[in-house]
């Protein structure tokens, strides 16, 4: 069963014809080759595969393809913009808030979307967003630091 | 240029942070098949039958292999041997890349689909229909190895792999025991962990016809190895033939050093099938077969004279290794862990005697750590009780019985009752810079003053060694190694004086793209600009052993270091000819070869330039300026510290609140502090992880009953404080840059720090309770205070 659905992401649009089962997080890495977004577990606790979906943060593999019909959506490769780097990724580089790597497009996109609604936050609070997401390389050490940096850049 | 001890930022972030990383299920090749492997349900059972007929005639479907198929191919080995006490050697039975007479343990490769697509395999796996003759698992290792217990291997009696002991005779540490004032003895687990590195593992296996080649895309700390074990030992193809990619990989911690089924498999169907195959992991598969870690059952008696001062320690282990032994497994619970049992500590008579059991449960090896931290636990726990028992205070029992500081260059290393020398260490350094950090007198001010008010607040101490920079290549093939432990590099510097470094080691978030520029820019003299690092491809990179073990640094780091020297001793000879000076009255700085005394000079891309265009060129000099080296170390090298926890107990409900996290570490020299600061954190991250939260559960039919993100408890960012870190410099005095090793460290030292916390604050609120089982769950704690 073969589905047309059309999305905006990172401000093209794509139409493709996708199984009704594809999840977004599929789509995204197979029929986009967007690979930015990762997968790494199966029950939606991970984190890795955040993007912004109208401008919320979601865990990709958690919707269908056929759910972000018509949505706009935010992979980490459109975060930088002509050639500079999103305060939050200049953040995570700067306070050394990524090892791997492999978790860091979920922590930057989770972020944005957290400091989008609390611009000034605490530790506890930066936390307290990392809920769904799980780093095994900083001990989030230095991610706290990385979105408090960035926080106080982007309010800047 | 000076870059070493330099907080540089890292050069691989730019990737990572736009998500251009290249992890291996990023990667498409035309042609690509995906597979689904079909595992077992049960922890042992015969296999009586395996219909594949439906599946294989299921769409998109291309082959389907059962293990009746690959037949001759014994399977994955072993790279360690450890014997029997009595000089038999290890059972040794084979890790089959699909089983087929019977499962040994839930997750054990039944099948193997190739589909067009990922979701094809899928759904043609479930119409796969085999016929299990479900048995009996023996599952908890201490019950496996009694009379009687179900077998996992026929030709292992017991489920025994092999039984092995360490230190001084028996009868010299019972007799020490016998006289001692005060005995603290302590039974406990040291419970099972799943690695759980974020980006699930991940294999390609592309064999092309038309040159006679395979290629291995994979997800491993330890692409050389991995290539050598392959084909050498598993499907028998010239080595040559082979190469084995390994470009961003999304975290290790141990579970990616072992060759693995998956990747044999991908590799063999290939070659049948004449087109690239791609599997990657479910998380569910990975918590089923990612080699887990510790899972010891051991109980340990640790005498004390009248002042406190320690006069033996006698232990007995019994360790799990799991259904099959994975690469490293038989090294972990043995020379990984007994010869780690001195401590910090001058103890004079220490025995350790182990068992390594095989149950029906997947593999267990190195996981960060290996074999250290259940050594480090055991010491620390026992310490720490030691002195509530002996009502004396914790920090001072440990300085009674430190080894007094040696710089092992003036001084000798410190020469242990369990194999090891130590090469270098101040062990008061770190614990009198760790109390001072955590205030230790307010605090036991304020954590009386807490439980006046009905508050429990507790303290615990961890001061520990581990043996890393491994490993002295004679020596480990002494204890067992199956492979040297050296490392390689080569240093190639370009006819514009552009320098591409290659490694042996394996960077998967260590930073290696950054510190190894940091050492080849700074002992050049050149911006780091000029310098890159090439890794993770046996076709680019001459050899390598990987990384793990703390290694990379001090091993892979040295190879480097080595070969810089012979670009260094070359290009001053091309640069004495153009200066028409002698060698000896260069200085190189900055750079630049100068004369003495002279402003006569030359750069080193002028020397490079003229290595490659040799005109005017010193006489029977060959030309060009490319340097390999190996590097096999002297000795491992012996990072410590100490480690403070601070948690308050909530009464009502068993609640632990990690409130404070001191730790003092000394890894030796340090290239780039922001990085080491950052392998600590994580380290501790784990090591807490452990104690609080973490815990691989198999029930009594072998079943991993916490095998999803749903049910393993994962440490997230809100279950930490901000972790208190800093370090001493004590250097390691044989390897040129005196680095230790710094990855393993945080998670070795962090765990018993904890649990000691907890334990303190039971005992200051009058609850003499001697051990709690790790995690350390709320039920669990209320239920010591409720007993």
């Amino acid at each position: 069963m073969s589905n047309q659905i059309t999305i905006k992401v990172n401000g093209k649009s794509y139409t493709r014809e996708v199984e009704g089962r594809t999840l977004l997080a599929s789509f995204l890495r197979e029929d986009l080759s967007l690979t930015g977004t990762h997968i790494g577990c199966d029950t939606s606790g991970c984190g890795a595969c955040t993007v912004l979906l109208d401008g919320k943060a979601v865990k990709s593999c958690t919707i269908l393809a056929v759910q972000a019909d018509g949505a706009t959506v935010k992979t980490i490769e459109g975060m930088a913009e002509n050639g500079n780097l999103h305060p939050l990724q200049a953040s995570f580089k700067e306070k050394h808030g990524l090892q791997c790597g492999f978790c860091t497009p979920g922590m930057i996109m989770v972020a944005s979307d957290f400091l989008a609604s609390n611009p000034k936050p605490n530790e506890q609070e930066i936390r307290e967003s990392l809920e769904g997401n799980f780093c095994r390389c900083t001990g989030y050490h230095n991610i706290v630091l990385a979105i408090k940096d960035a926080a106080d850049t982007m309010s800047a | 240029m000076s870059y070493i001890g330099k907080s540089v930022k890292r050069i691989e972030d730019k990737r990572l942070v736009t998500g251009k990383g290249k992890y291996t299920d990023d990667i498409k090749i035309p042609g690509l098949t995906h597979a689904y492997i079909l595992r077992s349900p049960y922890a042992s059972a015969n296999i009586l039958g395996i219909d594949t007929s439906a599946a294989k005639s299921a769409e998109g479907v291309i082959s389907v292999f059962v293990g009746t198929d690959i037949e001759g191919i014994r399977g994955v080995p072993t790279g360690w041997q450890v014997n029997f006490k009595n000089g038999d050697t290890m059972k040794e039975p084979a890790h089959p890349l699909l089983v087929t007479d019977a499962v040994r343990h839930v997750g054990d490769a039944v099948a193997l689909v190739i589909a067009e697509t990922k979701e094809q395999a899928r759904d043609a796996a479930d119409l796969i229909d085999v016929d299990y003759e479900v048995l009996e698992a023996a599952v908890d290792p201490a019950e496996a190895i009694k009379d009687g217990a179900p077998l996992v291997h026929e030709d292992a009696p017991n489920n025994i792999c092999f039984d092995w002991e360490l230190g001084n005779p028996v009868s010299e540490v019972d007799a020490a025991l016998a006289k001692a004032h005060h005995i603290t003895s302590l039974d406990f687990i040291n419970q099972r962990l799943v690695p759980n590195a974020i980006e699930p593992r991940s294999a390609i296996g592309h064999y092309e016809e038309h040159n006679d080649h395979y290629t291995l895309y994979t997800s491993t700390q330890n692409p050389h190895l991995t290539r050598l074990l392959l084909c050498a030992f598993v499907l028998g193809i010239p080595e040559h033939k082979v190469r084995v990619v390994s470009f961003d990989v999304g975290g290790g911690f141990g579970s990616k050093i072992f060759h693995y089924t998956e990747e044999a498999l991908v590799i063999w169907a290939s070659r049948k099938i004449n087109r690239p195959i791609k599997w990657t992991a479910e998380r569910s598969e990975s918590f089923l077969t990612d080699a887990h870690g510790r899972d010891h059952v051991t109980s340990a008696k640790m005498g004390f004279d009248k002042a406190g001062k320690m006069v033996a320690l006698k232990v007995d282990t019994i360790a799990n290794l799991g259904a099959y032994l994975s690469t490293f497994a038989p090294a972990v619970p043995t020379w990984l862990h007994g010869t780690l049992l001195q401590g910090l500590y001058t103890t004079p008579k220490i025995h350790i005697d182990l068992k390594a059991v095989f149950t029906h449960t997947n593999a267990v090896d190195a996981y960060r750590g290996a074999g250290r931290p259940e050594a480090t636990y055991l010491l620390e726990r026992l310490v720490d009780l030691a002195a509530l028992e002996m009502n004396m205070d914790p920090a001072e029992l440990r300085r009674i019985n430190f080894i007094p500081a040696f710089n092992g260059v003036t001084e000798p290393g410190y020469q242990t009752q369990v194999a090891l020398q130590y090469d270098s260490g101040n062990y008061h350094g770190v614990l009198d810079r760790a109390l001072e950090k955590v205030g230790y007198k307010d605090f036991r001010k304020a954590q009386q003053e807490s439980l006046a008010k009905g508050k429990l607040l507790g303290i615990g101490f961890s001061t520990y060694i581990e043996a890393c920079g491994i490993a002295p290549s004679a020596v480990v093939g002494a204890l067992g190694a199956r492979a040297g432990l050296f490392e390689s590099a080569q240093v190639r510097v370009q006819p514009t004086g552009k320098v591409s470094v290659y490694t042996g080691s394996h960077s998967h978030g260590q930073g290696h793209e950054t510190t190894f520029v940091q050492v080849v820019a700074d002992k050049l003299g050149i911006p780091m600009e000029d310098v890159d690092l090439v890794h993770g491809d046996s076709d680019a990179v001459a050899f390598g052993m990987g990384t793990y073990g703390s290694r990379s640094l001090a091993v892979g780091g040295s190879a480097i270091v080595k070969s810089v020297e012979k670009i260094l001793e070359k290009g001053a000879k091309i640069a004495a000819h153009k200066l028409e000076a002698s060698v000896d009255d260069l200085d190189y700085a900055n750079g630049k070869w100068t004369v003495k005394g002279t402003d006569k000079s030359i750069a080193f891309g002028d020397v490079s330039l003229t290595a490659y265009v040799p005109h005017d060129y010193p006489q029977g000099l060959e030309p060009g300026l490319d340097f390999a080296s190996f590097y096999d170390p002297t000795n491992f090298t012996y990072p410590f510290g100490a480690h403070i926890a601070i948690v308050e107990i909530d009464k009502e409900t068993g609640k632990v609140t990690l409130q404070r996290f001191v730790a003092v570490d000394d890894v030796g020299n340090v290239i780039n502090p922001m990085i080491v600061e950052g392998q600590i954190h994580g380290g501790v991250a784990q090591g807490i992880g452990q104690a609080m939260l973490e815990g691989a559960v198999y029930d009594e039919s072998g079943q991993l009953i916490n095998g999803s993100y749903m049910d393993y408890a994962m440490p997230r960012a809100d279950d930490f404080p901000s972790f208190e870190v800093e370090r001493t410099v004590t250097p390691c005095p044989h390897n040129p840059l005196g680095v230790k090793g710094a990855g393993e460290a945080g998670t070795i030292g962090s765990t018993p720090a904890v649990v000691n916390a907890v334990i303190d604050a039971l005992w200051k609120a009058g609850f003499k309770v001697k051990d709690i089982k790790m995690p350390l769950t709320p039920e669990r704690v209320w239920t010591a205070m409720n007993n």
